[in-house]
């Protein structure tokens, strides 16, 4: 008896705690994120040319990626050095709010017949994860689509070298892909993410 | 404990009822609270936009002696001749579309006890809150032979724009073989890695087109800013510490420190015996303090800087809804850079609105990053995460720090395009 009191009492308290959390996070967010959107662009779409677009992201991938740069298992120039700063409530609070976020899209250098080239490869080889045309951030998929070009480019370079882990699948489809088309695939498949502005309904 | 709560809960509610029924006039006159942000700059203009942001009710006007403003950083590039003038230039339009206003004027005065602010054409500006973000001010006369009467012949070209022309023009113009001297200037001051990005971008333009020729830094500092990774990349771009090295670079200890300045002769004297060099180009980057009119209303201590809480920027010296940022603010352990001024214009808006609604201001969360380009495809970088700890804004243990030594050419060349990207997206974040 007194176990469930004790139980029904502690979840009330609970839950003003949880309100008056949520009033603290109101006020902190924007402290928090005004720290990112200088770099990573307003409400987390960056202007490029190579600082990633944030908005949208899956909030596990949000905090996988944040885990990874601060146990330095990811590699990166600054961002390893700036996540370490931050505790695992900051980063709950930045994920929450940057996957309401829109991704804008802008205009890149995309060479039509590599992003032709990179649709047929993506079709081949990626889809399956990377859904919707790399619209879709499904399983720590991301977004790929209308990412800036440098920034995926660095990514699959890491990836490749080994520097960055990947998933068993898609080692096995990348190794493939690379095996069949050669270094090329690569660069079509970077033209053709970043040819994506629109999402095929 | 929830009983109270809950009858607290319905008080607030029937409150809020009757306010919205019958409450309009008084909304009325609760809102048009005004604010008041003196300088357009990294920190001005940052301000004035979140303060409107977060509360739109509240009146911000932005004041600025400058139609423009450029941006000093990036503006290294612009001697380079890798960026042009024009895009380190940003107007205050989308400021204004959004509701603020924006009135060029030179702010002479600020009265603290009738709130009140007058520009040198007369017009006068009341404030709930003043956020004074004024920048820079050089010690004119610290070094002899240097004053402001000088600056067309010898520019600083510390405050981006016509400055940064001039020296750019006058490296264009310069012969090859010539010597271009830059006198850095002692702690504190604006943009710390700054003269030494400014030496190794001179450098880079002069490799590719007056290959004969050197940069001279003559300093009143023994160590700076990234000093190990700049000293790196010299080596392998410049050839530095050989004998054709294209950047030298003399501290006090090597008779570095300036005495003097000829501007006829165009000739610096520096160190114990008053060692003789002889510049082509010259670069001053005098001494420096807070902007004037933080002089002019008292806002700074006896070393010509302003102390101010370090939660809300609030001046510690008139504490009267006085707030001060950027530059000109002592914000312990923060460097006086662009990227400072953002984030402490962040967390003084937050504190301004929430003073003017009554609220909690939330907790402070601070944040620099500073890109410094020193050639061809390689850049490095220093950054930091700061919290409040007491009066002392601290970087977090642990986290931050400069790029690794060791890090790769590939990651030197990354570091170019994320520099470039932060360029974007933070001068959106200010003026856009």
């Amino acid at each position: 008896m007194t176990g469930k009191k004790t139980r029904y009492t502690l979840l009330i308290a609970m839950s003003l705690m949880l309100n008056s959390t949520t009033w603290a996070t109101t006020n902190n967010l924007s402290l928090l994120i005004g720290n990112c959107e200088s770099c990573h662009g307003p409400q987390g779409s960056s202007l490029g040319p190579a600082t990633p677009t944030i908005a949208g992201m899956a909030e596990d991938t949000f905090l996988e990626a944040m885990e990874e740069y601060q146990n330095g298992e990811r590699p990166s120039t600054i961002m390893g050095r700036i996540a370490k700063g931050y505790t695992e409530e900051d980063f709950k609070q930045m994920a929450t709010y940057f996957r309401k976020q829109p991704f804008a899209r802008y205009p890149q250098g995309v060479d039509a017949s590599k992003a032709q080239q990179g649709q047929k490869l993506h079709e081949e080889y990626c889809e399956k994860c990377h859904e919707d045309n790399g619209f879709t951030d499904e399983d720590g998929s991301s977004i790929l689509a209308g990412q800036w070009m440098p920034y995926l480019q660095f990514s699959l370079t890491d990836f490749q070298a080994g520097n960055r882990e990947m998933s068993k699948k898609m080692k096995k489809r990348l190794e493939k892909m690379l095996q069949e088309h050669g270094e090329k695939s690569l660069e079509d498949i970077v033209h053709f993410y970043s040819s994506q502005t629109e999402m095929k309904k | 404990m929830s009983n109270l709560n809950r009858r607290h809960f319905i008080q607030l509610a029937a409150g809020t009822a009757a306010a919205s029924v019958i409450g309009f006039p008084a909304i009325i006159r609760a809102a048009s609270k005004q604010v008041v942000v003196v300088g357009g700059g990294s920190g001005g203009a940052t301000a004035a936009k979140y303060i409107h942001l977060a509360d739109p009710s509240i009146e911000v006007t932005l004041i600025d002696p400058q139609p423009q403003h450029y941006t000093c950083f990036m503006s290294n590039e612009v001697l380079a001749g890798e960026r042009t003038i024009d895009a380190i230039k940003f107007g205050y339009s989308n400021l204004a579309k959004q509701g603020i206003k924006v009135v060029q004027g030179l702010v002479t005065d600020i009265d603290p006890t009738a709130k009140k602010v007058t520009t040198q054409s007369g017009d006068t500006f009341t404030y709930d809150r003043l956020v004074v973000s004024p920048g820079i001010d050089f010690k004119w006369g610290a070094i002899e032979g240097y004053d402001e009467s000088i600056i067309e012949k010898i520019p600083h070209a510390w405050q981006a724009g016509p400055q940064t022309t001039l020296l750019r023009d006058q490296l264009v113009a310069m012969p090859d073989g010539g010597t271009v001297i830059i006198v850095s200037p002692p702690d504190p001051f604006r943009c710390p890695p700054g003269p030494y990005e400014r030496a190794s971008l001179i450098a880079h333009y002069l490799k590719q087109h007056k290959p004969k020729s050197k940069v001279l830094i003559l300093d009143a500092k023994e160590k700076f800013s990234k000093q190990d990774l700049f000293i790196q990349g010299w080596k392998t771009l410049y050839g530095y510490g050989t004998d054709n090295s294209m950047i030298e670079w003399l501290p006090p200890s090597k008779e570095g420190k300036v005495v003097r300045v000829d501007a006829k002769e165009m000739m610096v004297y520096a160190g114990e015996f008053e060692d003789k060099h002889k510049g082509d180009v010259i670069n001053v980057i005098p001494p420096q303090q807070a902007g004037k009119i933080a002089h002019l209303a008292g806002l700074v201590d006896d070393k010509g800087w302003c102390p101010v809480d370090k939660k809300t920027f609030e001046s510690t010296i008139l504490s009267k809804g006085i707030h001060v940022i950027g530059d000109a603010c002592i914000a312990t352990e923060m460097p006086k850079s662009g990227y400072a001024a953002n984030s402490q214009a962040k967390v003084c808006a937050a504190a301004v609105v929430a003073a003017l609604q009554g609220k909690d201001m939330g907790t402070p969360s601070y944040l620099n990053t500073c890109y410094s380009i020193i050639g061809k495809d390689y850049g490095v970088s220093v950054a930091a995460v700061y919290r409040l700890e007491g009066d002392v804004i601290a970087a977090v243990k642990g986290a931050g720090g400069l790029s690794p030594f060791d890090a790769s050419a590939e990651d030197r060349k990354r570091e170019v395009l994320y520099a470039h990207s932060w360029f974007k997206n933070i001068t959106q974040d200010m003026f856009g």
